[in-house]
């Protein structure tokens, strides 16, 4: 098996966003970069698969330099080796298309993506990257196993559960539940100095979306506070007030 | 503009997030003086197509052949992109499901079209083709526009209101020359809670965390659902420690969600979870600690023992609904 997990780097989920430049750029400043934790699952279950039965687990990031202690990190967790495209990921097709030009010549037999990033939330490189490859996607899986060339899958869908099977070559998102992140130990960290991290020009395309500007929600009024021992009100405002039920 | 919307079916009928996307291209129709042509993909009875034009919906387009009777990424996405190439569509509207979301990617890149995902305003077109989308979880905003001369844009639910503008949709079948050889998936086995509503659609949100003590406590936030007709949720570490199922999880590692109404019950109001909660209409905080942080993110507050408070407030919505 050899397998491709695509890593994106995200704000620390306790990040206070902020913007810059008359809201038109996200304040990284005092911001801690995290792997998303969605491509961290999706790298854990990809090692656990070649544990299981062979193969190699390689990385791929379409990041500026500033991307490299995710990358490290990854490689500390169990990655065998990273390729980084050397270029601001500047919106999904973008990136899918970096991807794809990457991978069509390596063979692949199974791509993993987040099911998200949890900054953009975009969930479309996946479904991008399987068409720009010609080979199915599938979304926001919970459980993978490989046999006989197949995934054998449980995605989530609307109000329930799936299985599926997708024959390989194929991209699946991950979802939480498909494993518990793994944490780098010591050896593990030692190790990444030294695996190979391979840094690739970007290719061909433009983006085709563009970010204008951002905005915060407008801060809430106070919250009204109904006296406990007469709680039954909640209800009535809910009713006659607010109008939502 | 020529717009193509996806009106997704489940066992053949239309999924209220369909309507909320007919209803929402044929605003835009109006606007432009444009015609909506709504895509049905698998098998739905003639007269139920024909809401579609309740909805604004000028012209229906039904793909019904034995490949469409389960539900595949692949066929799925290459017969919307049939359509919209046929209607020389340049707008594409996909609401934000789950199938939404394996398809409306591989129609856009079929199309070469940019793509703007969990869109929550109608476009601004007065300069170029703008739409706002949520970013960081709802922790903020983002106002994004599309350069390529096809757009796709995926729509959150529950974002925009149903709205009827009947027209007498013209329903007409199609075929995307489609075998079983355009297919690498199979679907095994389809299980949904019956009777439940899905949390990603579910109007009204009942959600309970760790100040619950334990799954054993849950029948008050199942009651106070059941009488509201709501749907229940879950904080992270609820869902970690098994007290509920993983798919009730809401927050910035779980579900998105946008409901009307959010009654949160002993949950403390951490910024991972208000992420994922904090577009919802209405909130409810019910917390025994006054300096719980959601206090300050809710509508309405109630100080107190959940076990205490539960019991008043399901005497009080039961004897509203039976009112
Ligand atoms: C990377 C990362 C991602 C995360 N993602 C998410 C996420 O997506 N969603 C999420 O929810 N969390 C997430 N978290 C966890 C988050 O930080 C909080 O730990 C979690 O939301 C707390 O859950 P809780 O409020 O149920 O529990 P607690 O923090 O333990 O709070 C319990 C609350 O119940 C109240 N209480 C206790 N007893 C009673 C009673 N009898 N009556 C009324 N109130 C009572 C207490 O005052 C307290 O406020 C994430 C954390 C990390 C690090
Ligand atoms: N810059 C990037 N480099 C590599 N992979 C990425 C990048 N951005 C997003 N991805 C992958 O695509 C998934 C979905 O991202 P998004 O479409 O931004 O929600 C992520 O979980 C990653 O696996």
């Amino acid at each position: 098996m050899k397998i491709l997990v695509c890593i994106s780097q995200v704000p620390d989920t306790t990040t206070k966003v902020t913007f810059t430049d008359n809201n038109t750029k996200f304040n990284t400043q005092g911001v801690q970069f995290i792997i998303n934790p969605y491509d961290e699952l999706a790298l854990t279950r990809a090692l656990e698969i070649t544990e299981k039965s062979g193969g190699t687990v390689s990385t791929i990031t379409v990041g500026l330099a500033d991307t490299e202690a995710s990358i490290r990190k990854a490689l500390a967790i169990g990655a065998h080796n990273a390729v980084r495209v050397n270029a601001e990921p500047i919106d999904a097709y973008f990136v899918a298309e970096q991807i794809a030009n990457y991978a069509k010549n390596e063979g692949f037999d199974l791509i993993f993506t987040g099911r998200e990033s949890i900054d953009y939330n975009g969930g479309m490189v996946a479904g991008l990257l399987g068409e720009m490859l010609n080979i199915p996607s599938v979304n926001v899986i919970t459980s993978i196993e490989i046999e006989n060339g197949n995934a054998i899958l449980e995605r989530d869908i609307d109000g329930g559960r799936e299985k599926l099977t997708a024959k390989l070559p194929c991209v699946v998102s991950a979802q939480k539940e498909l494993t518990e992140p793994r944490i780098p130990n010591m050896r593990g960290i030692m190790a990444a100095r030294t695996k190979p991290l391979q840094v690739i020009e970007a290719s061909g395309s433009q983006a085709n979306t563009q970010t204008v500007s951002f905005e915060l929600p407008a801060p809430k009024g106070a919250c009204k506070l109904i006296d406990a021992a007469d709680a039954g009100k909640l209800i009535d405002l809910l009713h006659n007030e607010a109008k939502v039920i | 503009m020529n717009i193509i919307v996806f009106a997704e079916n489940q066992d053949g009928v239309f999924k209220k997030s369909s309507f909320e996307a007919v209803s929402y291209a044929s605003q835009i129709a109006a606007q432009h003086g444009s015609q909506v042509t709504a895509v049905s993909i698998g098998n739905v009875a003639a007269e139920k197509l024909a809401d579609l034009g309740t909805y604004g919906a000028d012209v229906v387009l039904q793909y019904n052949s034995d490949i469409f009777s389960q539900f595949t990424g692949e066929a799925y996405s290459k017969a919307l992109a049939h359509a919209s190439k046929h209607k020389g569509a340049d707008l594409i509207i996909i609401s934000n499901t789950y199938s939404g979301k394996m398809i409306a990617p591989r129609v856009a890149a079929k199309l070469n079209a940019g793509m703007v995902s969990g869109v929550i305003s109608m476009p601004d077109t007065s300069n170029g083709f703008k739409v706002k989308r949520s970013v960081f979880s709802g922790k903020s905003f983002a106002d994004v526009s599309i350069n390529t001369s096809v757009k796709v844009i995926s729509i959150t639910p529950n974002s925009f209101s149903i709205v009827e503008n009947q027209k007498a949709a013209s329903v007409e079948t199609m075929d995307a020359g489609l075998t079983t050889t355009d297919i690498n998936t199979q679907t095994v086995e389809v299980a949904r809670a019956t009777g439940k509503i899905p949390l990603t659609e579910a109007e009204l949100v009942v959600s309970g965390g760790r100040g619950m003590k334990g799954p054993e406590n849950w029948h008050l936030i199942e009651t106070l659902a059941d009488t509201l007709g709501a749907a229940t949720a879950c904080s992270k570490p609820v869902s970690d420690i098994h007290w509920r199922p993983h798919s009730e999880h809401v927050g910035q590692t779980g579900i998105t969600i946008k409901p009307n109404l959010y009654i949160a019950i002993g949950i403390s109001g951490a910024i991972q979870h208000l992420a994922g909660v904090s577009s919802s209409k209405v909130i409810v905080a019910i917390n025994k600690d006054p300096e719980a942080p959601f206090f300050k993110a809710a509508d309405y507050g109630i100080v107190g023992d959940a076990f205490e408070v539960l019991p008043k407030i399901i005497e009080a919505a039961k004897a509203l609904k039976s009112a």
